[in-house]
């Protein structure tokens, strides 16, 4: 527009001089630095957004605290504890040999998320149970490892929130809640100590 | 873009005709809410709710950032600097209480405010424009007031936080890691509640601007009225000042009357005791429930139970209860009848008092125990809710005889109007 304007003003008619097109592909100086001049601004302007957006991810001070070590000599089988891993709850839980057999008893196919106990524990450790403590449906801390909590009618954990119900395998049973109590990473560093994370 | 009979701003005074020169602020004041704004002379008390909503706005604004002054945002001092706040601050304790049930007056406003829309179906053209940036500022809100709850880091505060963001993680794939990029953390702690805290401190503002944009799209058609019939001529209307700065200046004071009632008789009657607890991240109270006034979206949440087709019930409730306020969006397009009040809609008339009864039902629900009763309840209100917008509105508009309109506001307010045609 501007430079139309002025090619009138001065009344020449040699627009192929004033309109930037120089190469005989047609393509204008001008579009071309414009296109490159907005590509660049905006891949500069879209950078800007990875530190912006990142900043929010958990930082490195949280992430750091991401290990926690359990001694387990004190737990009683048919008794829990309750650990704190990444700032949330863990369950550490002693099976007896009917929660144990109970768990075996359910035939994986017709669970929700199926798994068999033994996957979700380590192999000659059956009766040590450790998930997290935190229900699979919103995040509620489901009841069943203190001391004379209700353990819900499988025998295993209940969420008081909204009523999701977890097996001696801590399996999802009953109510909202998708998935089983996570299992998180953890080894048994000695037989009385378990490193979880 | 107001009535051709609008009065101009003549400013008398020199100083003020400089100001008007350099700064035409007064004219846009005289303008917005002065004589310079002729406004349908039929306007119930339903209209009040609008200015109410913003002075509710600013009652929030100003005790917020008083509160702020005072206020800890970190996880180990939070809960005792609201303590500190309620003890040991000079009028501490009714700046707070102010603010906490400025918040519930704010959405008992709003609410109505909604429902008037909905009856006299406000959001039909021309408005549509001034409905969507409302439906937009009561999703801003809802965050700021779900933000602000997190604050004091009580017990409510903490699993409110857990389970809102624990939404999130029903989102396939990116869900966890999208719960924990909002937290800052794999639950909630300091990095979210410093994040809460800033954001809570900068939406009341996004929320202003937005309002300034809802009056000035609110401004180009002007209000619609109780008959819903738009203005025709000057007789139909009235200059805004001195009519309605005295009608809504009495409803101002019928607010305040409520409003004190609770700040200084039942301050904690909204609350919940459990959020005098300090937020433990070990044990989950035995009743987790929202404020109230997320109630009926609360249950539609909670309603599904069973997993649909490919997508789980987590999913399910989380879309679900994000569809009953868009489908709000999609409101001028769905009521789809000429007629826009419903004093002339005998049949859609019917509707609306159902759905407002089945949005209290909603809201019952969503404030009790998640037991089977509740739930199967919720089901069939939250049923009804969607039918209501997406089926019941568009065969209602086709099917329905309106009764007969009258020809202009002038008429129906005095029962004649000389610009009628001879028939009157
Ligand atoms: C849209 C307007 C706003 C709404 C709906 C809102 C809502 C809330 C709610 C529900 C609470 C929790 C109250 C409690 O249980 O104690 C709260 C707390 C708080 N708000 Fe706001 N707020 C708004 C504006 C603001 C503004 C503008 C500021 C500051 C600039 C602010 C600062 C605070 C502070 C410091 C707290 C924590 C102290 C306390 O718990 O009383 N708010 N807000
Ligand atoms: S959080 Fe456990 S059932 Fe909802």
């Amino acid at each position: 527009m501007a430079d139309e304007a002025i090619v009138n003003a001065s009344g020449t008619d040699t627009p192929a001089v004033h309109d930037g097109s120089g190469g005989e592909d047609g393509v204008r100086r001008r579009d071309f630095i414009n296109i490159a001049a907005v590509s660049f601004a905006g891949v500069g302007g879209l950078a800007v957004l990875v530190p912006l957006v990142s900043q929010m991810a958990p930082s490195a001070d949280v992430l750091a605290e991401s290990s926690t070590e359990i001694d387990i000599s004190q737990i009683a089988p048919g008794q829990a504890i309750k650990a704190v891993f990444r700032k949330q709850p863990v369950f550490v839980r002693n099976l007896t040999p009917t929660e144990i057999s109970e768990a075996d008893k359910v035939p994986v196919s017709s669970l929700r998320d199926p798994q068999t106990l033994e996957e979700r524990t380590k192999p000659g450790k059956t009766n040590w149970l450790i998930t997290m403590g935190v229900c699979t449906h919103l995040g509620c801390v489901p009841l069943g490892a203190g001391e004379g909590e209700v353990k819900g009618e499988f025998g295993g954990y209940f969420c008081p929130c909204h009523g999701s119900v977890y097996d001696t395998a801590a399996r999802i049973r009953k109510g909202p809640a998708p998935k089983n109590l996570e299992v998180p990473p953890y080894e048994f560093t000695s037989d009385t100590v378990v490193k979880i994370g | 873009m107001s009535f051709p009979w609008a009065k101009e701003y003549k400013p008398s005074h020199p100083l003020m005709q400089w100001l008007d020169e350099k700064l035409p602020l007064p004219r846009f004041v005289y303008n917005a809410v002065g004589a310079g704004y002729p406004v349908p002379r039929n306007l119930n008390y339903m209209w009040n709710f609008g200015i109410l909503a913003g002075v509710c706005l600013m009652l929030q604004i100003v005790t917020g950032v008083v509160l702020a002054m005072h206020y800890a945002a970190n996880s180990g001092v939070a809960f005792d600097s609201v303590e500190h706040i309620m003890r040991d601050v000079n009028w501490g304790w009714m700046l707070r209480y102010a603010h906490a049930n400025g918040a519930s007056a704010f959405f008992v406003v709003v609410y109505i405010h909604i429902f008037r829309g909905f009856f006299y179906s406000s959001y039909k053209p021309p408005r549509e424009m001034i409905w969507l940036l409302g439906v937009t500022i009561f999703l801003l809100m809802m965050a700021t007031a779900f933000m602000g709850y997190v604050l004091p880091w009580g017990q409510m505060s903490f699993w409110g936080a857990k389970v809102i963001t624990g939404l999130f993680s029903a989102i396939p794939v990116v869900g966890t890691p999208l719960q924990q990029w909002l937290l800052g953390g794999f639950a909630p702690d300091n990095a979210a509640l410093n994040r809460f805290f800033s954001l809570h401190f900068l939406l009341p503002f996004v929320i202003l601007g937005v309002v300034i944009l809802h009056i000035w799209a609110l401004h180009i058609p002007g209000s619609s009225n109780p008959t819903g019939v738009e203005v025709k001529s000057e007789s139909d209307t009235v200059p805004f000042h001195p009519y309605y700065t005295a009608k809504d200046g009495f409803g101002l004071g019928v607010f305040a009357i409520l409003y004190c009632t609770m700040l200084f008789f039942l301050p904690n009657a909204l609350g919940h005791p459990d959020n005098y607890i300090q937020a433990n991240p070990l044990s989950t109270p035995a009743h987790i429930v929202p404020e109230w006034y997320f109630w009926p979206f609360y249950a539609i949440l909670r309603a599904f139970t069973a997993d649909f087709l490919f997508i789980p019930a987590k999913l399910m409730g989380v879309l679900a209860m994000f569809s009953a306020i868009l489908v709000w969006f999609f409101l001028p397009w769905l009521d789809t009848s000429p007629v826009r009040s419903g004093h002339y809609r005998p049949l859609f008339r019917k509707f609306f008092y159902l759905l407002v009864i089945d949005v209290l039902v909603l809201g019952y629900c969503g404030g009790s125990p998640a037991e089977t009763k509740y739930v199967l309840i919720s089901q069939i209100a939250a049923t009804y809710y969607f039918l209501h917008f997406l089926v019941i509105l568009p065969i209602v508009a086709s099917i329905e005889k309106p009764a007969p309109l009258p020809f202009s506001i002038t008429q129906a307010v005095l029962g004649k109007d000389d610009q009628t045609a001879p028939a009157a």
